[in-house]
């Protein structure tokens, strides 16, 4: 295969990629990952540093949408994004002493849990009792919805910032956004309604993936040949995929993708467990 | 810009609004760039081979430090101009703390002031902490 050949098909993969990955709302970098290692057969850790670009193109590119509408918490955001710039360091460190097969199983669990979480019951109430903490650190806030502005309040500030810490460190390990560790912080944990904890699950994203990246390209993890089709696909994808949302609903689109993915997550933890990585 | 400092007290959806602004330019600048470098290294070595990428090369490959990257382009090399527009993609978000820390200064917001510190140094430490520069 010529080097033109491979990186047209690429980019039409992560093109796909970030189309499914919009709609599902997991994230282009999450598709990237088995499609770079097991349709192309590329090494995992071209594979995370390739999601991880993905991964910051796509939460900047969104988050840039959402914050036009209002929605996401930017103290919210700064906030927790301590803990998960924190979490991603330690996860980048972690990384090297992981064996890539580790890695791989560990990247299929994440897969499986987010694709659970995409399709659980989402919390559209907003708290009205907030705890003190939550007050001290000016984290409630309010957001535009169709029936006018609501107004909503934290609770359980520390168990959020805690798997906060732990969606970091699984960000700067397996180069993937963690989105749905995120929204499992904001939604169940702080009691945020889910529009606003996804908006502004997003716009940390970026953040998150750019404190472990640098590490990460100096390692050798960004390959220029992998990283240009990935980047520039997700990214026509996902907006691709930001236009679809706004015309379909893609309620059964997204339990087939999830059924799909489920399946992909699979076949990484079981070739994980026989060392095919 | 300049009007928004000027009128002394900025909203905070003013400031929204241009984070918003600038992550949308620093992605659409970074995939120009990338667009470009991948061009001109498809131009160069399309008809090559598929190069190895189940061989991991990890720290012998090209172009992963800033002054290769830097010394890359140049030189005009299509690898480091990707490599330029992937920098620009990681800077971008860290672009937007630094905004962010200006806003709560002029709003005067101390405790974000010292939130946004933290997270800023913490990325800086991850960046330069005992790499190769």
């Amino acid at each position: 295969m010529s080097i033109l050949t491979f990186t047209l098909i690429l980019i039409l993969g992560a093109y796909l990629a970030g189309l499914v990955g919009s709609l599902t709302g997991l994230g282009g970098g999450v598709v990237v990952i088995p499609l770079l290692t097991l349709v192309f057969h590329v090494d995992i850790r071209y594979a995370i540093g390739a999601a991880l670009l993905a991964s910051i193109a796509n939460s900047s590119g969104a988050a840039s949408a959402y914050i036009k509408e209002g929605i996401t918490n930017i103290r919210l955001g700064m906030f927790l994004e301590i803990a998960t710039t924190i979490g991603a360091v330690i996860g980048a460190l972690i990384a090297v002493y992981t064996p890539t097969n580790t890695i791989a199983i560990l990247f299929g669990a994440v897969l499986l849990f987010s694709a659970a979480m995409t399709l659980r019951k989402k919390n559209q109430e907003a708290l009205t009792e907030g705890s003190n903490l939550s007050a001290v650190l000016k984290l409630n806030s309010s957001y535009p919805t169709q029936t006018g502005t609501v107004d909503y309040k934290l609770k359980n500030i520390g168990a959020g910032f805690s798997i906060m810490t732990v969606a970091g460190v699984m960000s700067g390990l397996l180069g993937i956004g963690s989105g749905a560790l995120k929204v499992l912080a904001m939604d169940t944990a702080m009691k945020i309604p889910f529009k606003v904890s996804t908006t502004t699950s997003n716009f940390m994203i970026g953040v998150t993936a750019a404190a472990s990246a640098v590490v990460y390209l100096q390692r050798g993890y960004m390959d220029p040949g992998i990283a240009f089709p990935v980047v520039l696909g997700v990214l026509g994808g996902a907006f691709t995929g930001a236009k679809l949302l706004t015309k379909i609903n893609p309620a059964t689109l997204r339990i087939i993708f999830c059924i799909a993915i489920t399946f992909v997550a699979l076949e990484m933890i079981y070739n994980g467990y026989h060392h095919k990585f | 810009m300049k009007n928004m400092i000027s009128t002394h007290l900025i909203q905070d959806r003013d400031v929204e609004k241009i984070v918003g602004k600038l992550l949308r330019f620093g992605v659409i600048t970074a995939s120009l760039i990338v667009l470009l470098g991948g061009i001109l290294f498809l131009v160069q070595n399309g008809a090559q081979g598929r190069p190895d990428y189940h061989i991991f090369k990890g720290e012998e490959s090209d172009f992963i430090t800033f002054k290769g990257i830097f010394m890359g382009l140049f030189t005009f090399k299509p690898m480091a101009i990707i490599q330029f527009g992937v920098l620009l993609l990681i800077i971008t978000p860290i672009m937007r703390i630094i905004f962010s820390l200006f806003a709560f200064i002029l709003e005067k917001d101390k405790l974000y002031v010292i939130i946004t510190l933290i997270v800023l140094a913490i990325i800086m430490i991850s960046t330069f902490g005992g790499l190769k520069v």
